[in-house]
């Protein structure tokens, strides 16, 4: 098998191809919309974060390649129950994971890191890591930003 | 495998180009038993090493020559030897070694010459490439004769090479920058064109091929209409220089560019074709030594053409070995190069029509070595990352024309582009890899 099939196993594939959460969330508290310049792709993530500082609802939308897809789709299902701490930390496990480097060992989140590792396949395409982490780097944007309550 | 058959070219299919011969075209251009497939394909491919070579542990199928062509061992070896044999810096030194470095300089712009027909040898202008061609232009003719007000006239598919540096000069002098539209086929209808030529259009510059569609453009009525209008005009010839024989004296246009890496000559070394009597009233582009005739604090005179707008040590090897290749393609023979690559896309038009969801952008009646894309419910980059595993390179994405993207509706295409070296073995290659990407995303 080719290292470009290591790209779409077959969870990727699922993911690619039946996304979860990809919808607007009504009423979500957190926001953020982007861009992959280098394709066109764009997504966006809506986060409600509840009283306690926890995610409760995850969900993301747009229009991307099956890798991109894929990820954010995985991430909505990881992100519900975190704080956004958490997600902060999590993002830099799948970030090590996807571009290479470092992995810090995150000992509360092995469980998360195991089910993210059918998206390193990327690491080998480096024009592919910006697919993978798009949704992600949208997350933590839309950590920074809370939408007004009416 | 598909019956061979032959037809006969439409005239002037590849328009304004060369004598306007009718041409057989045999599909599949290398399956022909009467015609050989124009030359021999297998014998020609032996003289690009790169193509031996396997990827992905599968042998390459190298389908991006739009992007970039491969290159022959005579390009290869003719910069090796110079570097090895002939080289020094050009002009003004008085030893063996930099005459002999300074004639294979001139020769090199004496095989341009031939190639695109000019008058004169020193209507050649070595420069980086297409985009610096352009640039050059927009620079040089913008300062000495664009105005306030006055218009630049392109068309809806060219590269952002041809549209960023009028839109520079935009912002610098306040000229106003035209798109011509284009239709659905990807076609930039004639009566369009004219309709958007007006007494203040100074300028049209425009594609002779689109990069992404494959789209061939009358260029010839093209420049007739613009001339008539009172405009000059810019061809931008990156896209059809290794496809067919161009004549910028039977065209009359008064610029043409093209870029050394996509005629299977190395990279940083382009051309500029302009008439004698435009680049003598255009004032240099860039200074340094070479441009010049006489420098003191107080004044400098600028050397005579083409050195005026050469400053500085140019590409010596790389135009050596630019004149190797355009030596080879005209050995080959760009009609026959032309008639081989319109028999592969013929061939490749019809292959990947019968994938079903597979949806072929740009149906121009005219086209030239580009089929452009998309397959309904598969994103373009996934696409062409199951064709890389495969060893199948081509492109994806919006191939520097957004332009052209937003008008088409679409976000990127997958373009796989032929030359001289591509086979109908390649296309199958293409088309089943292709097939797999359907099962794999789609079933």
């Amino acid at each position: 098998m080719s290292d470009s099939v290591e790209l779409y196993p077959k969870a990727v594939l699922d993911h690619g191809r039946h996304p979860r959460n990809r919808r607007a969330i009504a009423g979500c508290s957190h926001f953020a919309k982007s861009e992959n310049p280098s394709c066109g792709d764009d997504v966006s993530v809506s986060l409600r974060i509840d009283q306690g500082d926890v995610i409760r609802e995850a969900a993301f939308d747009g229009r991307s390649c099956v890798v991109a897809t894929a990820s954010a789709s995985l991430m909505t299902e990881l992100l519900v129950g975190k704080t956004p701490a958490q997600a902060k930390m999590l993002f830099q496990r799948f970030h090590a994971l996807a571009a290479g480097g470092a992995e810090e060992a995150i000992d509360s989140m092995e469980a998360e890191a195991e089910r993210l590792t059918v998206l390193s396949g990327v690491r080998a395409y480096p024009v592919r890591v910006r697919c993978a982490t798009l949704a992600w780097k949208t997350m933590l944007a839309a950590l920074e930003n809370e939408r007004s309550q009416q | 495998m598909k019956a061979v058959y032959h037809q006969i070219e439409r005239p002037g299919a590849l328009q304004g180009i060369g004598s306007g011969n009718t041409v057989t075209v045999c599909h599949p251009p290398d399956r022909c038993g009467d015609h050989a497939g124009f030359y021999d394909v297998e014998a020609i491919r032996a003289d690009f090493p790169i193509l031996s070579r396997q990827v992905h542990s599968r042998p390459l199928v190298y389908l991006d020559s739009a992007a970039s062509a491969q290159k022959p061992f005579q390009v290869i070896e003719a910069e090796h030897a110079f570097y090895a044999q002939d080289y020094a810096n050009i002009h003004r030194g008085l030893y063996y070694l930099s005459q002999r470095a300074t004639e294979r300089y001139d020769q090199a712009r004496r095989a341009v010459r031939e190639l695109l027909n000019a008058r004169q040898e020193h209507e050649i202008i070595f420069t980086r490439g297409a985009t610096e061609a352009i640039n050059l232009v927009a620079a040089s003719f913008g300062e000495a004769f664009l105005n306030e007000g006055d218009e630049v006239l392109v068309t809806g598919l060219e590269h952002h090479s041809n549209i960023v540096p009028w839109q520079l000069l935009r912002d610098k002098k306040g000229i106003v920058l035209k798109a011509a539209p284009v239709n659905d086929a990807g076609e930039v209808p004639l009566e369009d064109f004219i309709r958007l030529l007006g007494s203040r259009t100074r300028l049209a510059a425009f594609a002779h091929v689109s990069n992404v569609l494959g789209t061939v453009l009358p260029i010839a009525e093209m420049i007739r209409a613009a001339h008539q209008a009172g405009a000059r005009v810019l061809i931008d010839a990156a896209q059809s220089v290794a496809h067919a024989k161009i004549d910028v004296q039977s065209l009359d246009c008064d610029f043409l560019v093209f870029s050394g890496h996509k005629l299977y000559g190395p990279t940083g070394i382009g051309v500029l074709y302009g008439k004698e009597e435009l680049l003598e009233a255009m004032p240099p582009y860039q200074g340094g030594g070479d441009m010049i005739a006489s420098v003191s604090f107080e004044r400098t005179t600028y050397a005579p053409l083409p050195a005026k707008f050469e400053a500085g040590t140019p590409p010596i090897a790389q135009a050596v070995a630019l004149g190797a290749a355009i030596d080879y393609v005209t050995a080959l023979g760009l009609d026959r190069i032309g008639a081989h690559e319109a028999g592969l896309l013929a061939y490749a038009t019809e292959r990947l029509s019968a994938i079903a969801p597979l949806t072929i952008v740009g149906t121009a009646a005219k086209k030239a070595s580009v089929l452009s894309f998309v397959m309904e419910g598969v994103h373009p980059h996934d696409i062409a990352q199951i064709l890389d595993s495969r060893g199948v390179a081509v492109r994806a994405g919006h191939h520097c024309a957004q332009p052209l993207m937003a008008r088409l509706g679409l976000p990127a295409t997958v373009r796989a582009s032929f030359g001289l070296y591509n086979t109908t073995a390649e296309v199958d290659a293409l088309a089943e890899a292709l097939e797999e990407v359907e099962v794999m995303f789609l079933q």
